[in-house]
């Protein structure tokens, strides 16, 4: 048995959260925490934490990455758990810079579960895989008590080829970099919660769920020089700001004006009190570019998101690594990570 | 968006600032009242904005952090029982009671804990679960009052069962008076919740202010709102008056919702309340009428008797009345973070502690 088995202990403080709360699935600070428990069983000297790792294999740099997909409900507007659990995965590996080739899917099916819902998520997966260019090539099925599962589950694994020598990852972030935001903010998150709640509003907020890939093999082929490349979805803009920043040792600072969110959403954020720079997206990225790249990435990021893609705030030198927001009227404050959820709030 | 946008605007916000500078010529110690209002002035860094002879001193007003350790530790007993589905609005599941558990250790631990938006909610789920006991925890200011008020009525008239509140509903002129009355008060003028004088009105405010001849402004919570609050009660300090005036007009009136207050006398009565932090305020809390005891949840289930001591290290005391500020605290940022929180100001995203926090926890 090596040293490192020895003195293996577990990072998270058990006195305050012996047993997983929801909130470590949340995309903040006790996600972190969570986190550094694997890392500490997996990790090793070189690990770089990003969306897919990059591998070396026989003269080839392939991007591997794997996720899971739970969502409530299993259809909500502007997508669904099996369009998700593809793009998702295949954003992962764009966000490596890599052209995304293969997948793997895993289903957890709950007993009682409707096929004729099976095979509309199976559909709506295979026309994903179509749009995004990917093989969905090997799987595996599982089927859990009646209760035990939420109706499906499923896990993608995804592998994809890099074929440049960019280094897209948090530590090439430098001062000086624009940061690019494909388009509105916090639409997925809301859509869902819309739909969970029972909250009407007059217009239907749907998800933007979407594949990434071909913006970031557009943006690579027009030999734009990308830093690092973020997809936005568990605790939002202001989760990914932070964890970039502490990663680069950098300051980031983003101004409000510039956030492009839709009036419906906003609506529904004011209503719930979320903070719309911490709810989950589904088909965003933020691209940090440097400045001589800024209006080429921008052109090439609007012919595929033509509405609202802009450039946001910029990276700064700053001891602290802090992300500081200039608020609508002037005046700046600290984007912090949130604990865990947002929690709506009492009034 | 409207009535969102024209309140948060810049050009606004510089004028506000810039007559505030003009007409204040000492220093004043304002007091904002309500944790929306200590949300909103971290959040836009309000505060900064103003000239130094300006201090705002953030008061007790968040519901969720004054809640005592007593009835949150009631709470974790209830929602722990295998019996009861615990409804309660999302803020309050990551409070500490006195063993540092919370709502959300009791979900994870399997206890149905459930967030609700309105207590109607909880209404539904006990009639969608007649063999379960629902129970509702009622916090809040006046704001939250009505609702709560309506569901006891409502289950009432329905004939719900399974239905019963844990009442922690605080009302806000008694710690406006005891602040006042403190040998060592220090607040000048007082900023009051606008969304409690919806429901209230602001009659109640005028013999506040003449006992203790100190200004209050009703006041909303967006930045043009508060500033302008600042502004109304700065020029009554300057000027030597003393009044109750309505910032808030669009949303308050003088009378308040008299429906509203109609439903809540008919429902509750008021009780002395233990605040977290404060201590005991005559007046300060509500208790179901002697007709509708039978919806406490305090008479339907038994209770450990325990005494139950707040933690020594944490001076939210002295904070939620103004004498400290969050990160003039030894445990501020150290072995007091949201993560794990000493005390309820640390808590919820209202709480002064935890608006300096997240806002401004290395800009000092």
């Amino acid at each position: 048995m090596s040293d490192r088995q020895f003195n293996l202990s577990c990072p998270i403080p058990l006195q305050r959260y012996p047993q997983i709360l929801m909130a470590h699935g949340g995309g903040g600070k006790l996600m972190q925490q969570l986190i550094q428990l694997f890392l500490t069983a997996f990790g090793t000297a070189d690990t770089i934490q990003h969306d897919a790792v990059t591998l070396q294999l026989a003269g080839n740099q392939i991007a591997f990455t794997t996720d899971s997909y739970v969502v409530k409900p299993l259809f909500f507007p502007g997508g669904d758990i099996g369009s998700l659990a593809v793009n998702g995965t295949v954003n992962d590996l764009a966000m490596a810079g890599a052209r995304p080739l293969y997948l793997s899917a895993s289903f957890i099916l709950e007993e009682g579960l409707s096929i004729a819902t099976l095979w509309q998520v199976v559909q709506s997966m295979q026309q994903a895989a179509v749009q995004a260019g990917v093989q969905i090539v090997t799987g595996d099925t599982k089927v859990v008590d009646r209760g035990k599962g939420d109706g499906i589950f499923i896990n993608t694994t995804g592998v994809g080829i890099i074929e440049h020598q960019q280094k897209i990852a948090p530590q090439s972030v430098q001062p000086g970099d624009l940061i690019l935001l494909n388009g509105d903010l916090a639409r997925h998150g809301m859509a869902i919660m819309a739909v969970r709640e029972g909250l009407e509003f007059e217009t239907t907020i749907e998800s933007d769920s979407a594949p990434l890939a071909d913006l970031v093999l557009e943006l690579i082929a027009a030999e734009i020089k990308i830093h690092c490349l973020r997809d936005l979805t568990r605790g939002g803009l202001a989760s990914v700001l932070n964890e970039i920043a502490v990663a680069a040792r950098v300051g980031i600072e983003i101004d409000e004006s510039l956030m492009p969110i839709r009036e419906d959403v906003r609506g529904a954020c004011e209503i719930l009190g979320f903070d719309p720079l911490y709810v989950a997206n589904e088909g965003r990225l933020v691209a940090f570019i440097p400045q001589q790249d800024r209006d080429r990435a921008l052109k090439i990021m609007r012919s595929h998101f033509p509405y609202n893609a802009a450039i946001i705030g910029q990276v700064v030198e700053d001891r602290n690594f802090l992300v500081t927001l200039k608020s609508q009227i002037g005046s700046k404050r600290i984007v912090d990570l949130l604990s865990g959820e947002q929690l709506p709030r009492i009034c | 968006m409207k009535f969102v946008d024209e309140y948060r605007n810049a050009e606004i916000t510089r004028k506000y600032v810039a007559a505030i500078a003009r007409i204040t010529t000492r220093p004043w110690k304002i007091m904002e009242i309500c944790g929306g209002q200590t949300h909103s002035i971290v959040k836009y860094g309000i505060d900064k904005l103003l000239p130094p002879e300006i201090t705002l001193i953030h008061g007790p007003g968040c519901p969720v952090c004054v809640t005592s350790v007593d009835l949150i530790d009631k709470a974790i007993a209830l929602a722990a029982n295998p019996e009861v589905i615990f409804c309660s609005f999302g803020d309050m599941l990551r409070i500490p009671g006195s063993h540092s558990q919370d709502l959300l250790s009791v979900k994870a631990g399997g206890g149905d804990v459930r967030i609700v938006y309105s207590p109607l909610d909880a209404i539904k789920i006990a009639q969608q679960n007649p063999e379960r006991q629902v129970v509702f925890f009622a916090v809040g200011f006046e704001t939250t009052v009505p609702t709560t008020a309506m569901a006891v009525y409502r289950a009432s008239q329905l004939g719900i069962d399974n239905f019963s509140l844990l009442v922690a509903h605080v009302l806000v002129p008694p710690a406006m008076e005891l602040i006042l009355a403190a040998p060592n008060n220090c607040v000048d003028g007082f900023l009051a919740a606008g969304h409690v004088c919806t429901v209230t009105g602001y009659q109640e405010y005028q013999a506040i202010a003449q006992k203790y001849h100190t200004p209050i402004v009703v006041t909303g919570f967006e930045p043009v709102d508060i500033l302008q609050g600042i502004y109304m009660c700065l020029k009554q300090l300057e000027t030597g008056r003393v009044e109750v005036e309505n910032q808030y007009a669009r949303s308050v009136s003088y009378e308040g919702n008299q429906t509203a207050q109609r439903l809540i006398s008919e429902v509750f009565e008021t009780v002395p309340r233990q605040w977290r932090g404060i201590g005991t305020i005559e007046t300060s809390g509500l208790r179901l009428q002697n007709e509708y005891s039978k919806f406490d949840a305090l008479n339907r289930f038994r209770f450990k008797d325990t005494t139950v001591q707040e933690t020594t290290d944490c001076i939210s005391g002295a904070i939620l009345q103004g004498i400290k500020k969050p990160h003039q605290c030894q445990a501020f940022g150290k072995h007091c973070t949201p993560e794990h929180p000493l005390g309820a100001p640390m808590v919820s995203s209202e709480g002064a502690c935890a608006a300096y926090y997240r806002y401004r926890q290395l800009v000092s």
